[in-house]
């Protein structure tokens, strides 16, 4: 269970360039519940998601996963708890390795790292088994460097990486926005299998409104660091990609609104 | 071809050089400027412990010690105080100068009337030649001592080489290597890129402070100097291997530190021998770098001019 209180994060305080990306999310997620994050761009659904991640440390708030408080823990301590996958497909994997090598790493994610053999062949063997099941058929080619690869392929990969291990929750950051759209599907449809299997609890943020309505099983919608709409339960059953839209509209119109009333007061008042 | 077996025997004590920069340019992709002063360290520890009737094997291992923890001191410069990469190894080595004189307590120390490894090398020419000084290797003739040291240089150069292959095949090995290939990813993995990277540079100085320790001993002498240059040298072997290589698998990166190491060696011993005056040499090393850097680009790049009027 990931639970937020009152985030806040702002880069580059007291330059010109200050963007206040957080300005207090509160956001609970119950073990096994898949929640869907949008959102324009700059609404702070990455910076979220990076805040989770520790990318950064929040200015002020909390993060717990699992009732630990992560909030000053490092990046690298936190692989422990989180996979992610990344948006770039050449984020998630190390290029020069092979794919049986950047397995056997995320195979001991978060955990210590010493000096046995690292592809022992029982090791490669059950490997091998986990690579086979996603049907791409790269089971023939554990020993190619993972470079050689498509992007699909690499991202498919990457999510077979984050959940070798169940972690807590597992954080995909629109991870299928780089994909041509075969690829995406496929994709996608990974992510369903392991999320359905081991039941994870997942934070995805993505552009794609078909996914965010009819995956998972709740939304959130972010706008200037905040969470505007959290739609979930029967609401979100109901849920068609078309609704999304028109609450991104209403948005956008209600920033406008907030915009020419402020010329407004500043036209007649300053 | 005694000039051809010392050559030989330098390039082999010399790959371990090129190891060390192999883990911290490649491995980690660390531009670590270290070397230079972790050479001359090992052998001035080494040294300054062999005069102090230290075992010599001891004494090397010491040396060791001494390099891998000036690699470890720049590795921390850069991550806990986050000094850039180039200026960490700069203070580093710039700081040795001194670290090596006070050392020594001057500025060179002979080795000639104390016990070395290559003492070992004359003990393992009796037992292989007996007695006699000049050993015939079909039609020439060369001096015992010097074959069994390229020996003990091979012996010594092969088995770093096969525990460093045998290293980068465990989880830690495998998790260094990726802290270079992909930073971000290898952090999602949970590891902590600069303690990884403070554990490559301690491994990487150690092998280069071996080097400096062995390399005093061969010569018979440590000397406050002798690190300068090593750096581009180093890189030259390195270079020089991965393109007799071709690859980027790690195994066939260490076998090419070595061939690239005792390679350049001898093209530099050919080169003196025709009369290029030594005090151009680090000049040539230098531009000898530069052209094996460019050379690649400007070979595709040709050949892409080349192939275009074939496709018109």
């Amino acid at each position: 269970m990931l639970e937020v209180a009152g985030i806040r994060k702002t880069f580059f305080a007291g330059t010109p360039n200050e963007v206040r990306a957080l300005q207090g999310v509160d956001l609970k997620i119950e073990p096994g519940s898949w929640v869907n994050v949008i959102g324009t761009n700059g609404s702070g659904k990455s910076t979220l998601l990076n805040a989770v991640a520790g990318a950064f440390y929040v200015d002020q708030g909390r993060i717990k996963l699992d009732g630990t408080d992560i909030t000053r823990w490092p990046e690298h301590r936190r692989a422990k708890l989180i996979g992610r996958v990344f948006q770039d497909p050449f984020s998630g994997t190390a290029p020069t390795m092979t794919i049986a090598e950047n397995l056997a790493l995320a195979s001991r994610r978060g955990q210590a790292r010493g000096l046995s053999l690292a592809l022992k062949g029982s090791r490669k063997g059950e490997l091998r088994d986990r690579v086979a099941a996603m049907g791409l058929g790269l089971e023939n080619r554990l020993d190619n460097p993972i470079g050689t690869l498509s992007g699909g392929q690499r991202q498919s990969l990457t999510l077979l990486m984050s959940a070798l291990i169940r972690p807590s929750l597992l954080l995909l950051d629109e991870h299928t926005a780089a994909l041509d759209p075969k690829s995406a599907d496929q994709v996608i449809r990974l992510t369903q299998q392991f999320i359905e299997r081991d039941q994870l609890t997942t934070l995805m943020v993505t552009h794609s409104m078909p996914q965010a309505a009819f995956l998972g099983d709740r939304v959130i919608m972010m706008d200037r660091g905040r969470v505007v709409h959290d739609i979930s339960g029967s609401d979100k059953k109901r849920l068609r990609p078309e609704d999304l839209l028109s609450k991104f509209e209403e948005l956008r119109r209600a920033n406008q609104l907030d915009e020419s009333a402020a010329e407004m007061l500043r036209a007649q008042y300053v | 071809m005694t000039l051809l077996i010392g050559s030989l025997t330098i390039g082999l004590i010399l790959s371990l050089l090129a190891f060390g920069i192999l883990i911290s340019f490649r491995v980690v992709a660390f531009e670590d400027l270290t070397v230079d002063g972790s050479l001359a360290l090992g052998g001035a520890t080494a040294a300054s412990l062999i005069v102090a009737e230290w075992n010599p094997i001891l004494a090397t291992l010491a040396g060791a010690l001494a390099g891998a923890t000036a690699g470890a001191v720049t590795a921390t410069l850069h991550h806990r105080f986050d000094i850039n990469r180039l200026l960490s190894g700069i203070l580093v080595m710039t700081a040795l100068y001194s670290v090596n004189l006070r050392v020594m307590g001057k500025s060179n120390v002979p080795l000639l009337s104390h016990p070395t490894v290559m003492s070992y090398a004359e003990s393992l020419a009796t037992t292989l030649f007996g007695d006699e000084r000049m050993v015939s290797l079909s039609v020439w003739q060369a001096p015992g001592r010097d074959i069994a040291a390229l020996l003990l240089m091979f012996v010594v150069a092969v088995s770093v080489g096969v525990v460093l292959f045998a290293f980068f095949r465990t989880n830690l090995g495998l998790a260094m290597l990726a802290t270079g290939d992909n930073s971000r990813m290898i952090t999602a993995q949970g590891v902590n890129v600069g303690l990884m990277t403070t554990l490559a540079l301690f491994i990487g100085n150690g092998l280069i402070g071996l080097a400096g320790g062995l390399l005093a001993q061969y010569q018979g002498f440590a000397d406050v100097q002798m690190g300068i240059g090593m750096l581009v040298w180093g890189v030259a072997s390195v270079i020089l291997g991965e393109s007799l290589v071709r690859s980027k698998k790690i195994g066939l990166l260490i076998t090419g530190a070595v061939m690239g190491s005792v390679l350049f060696r001898l093209l530099v011993a050919i080169a003196l021998r025709w009369g290029l005056n030594p005090n151009d040499l680090k000049l040539i090393t230098a531009v000898a770098v530069f052209v094996a850097l460019v050379l690649p680009k400007f070979l595709s790049r040709s050949s892409e001019l080349v192939r275009r009027p074939s496709r018109a």
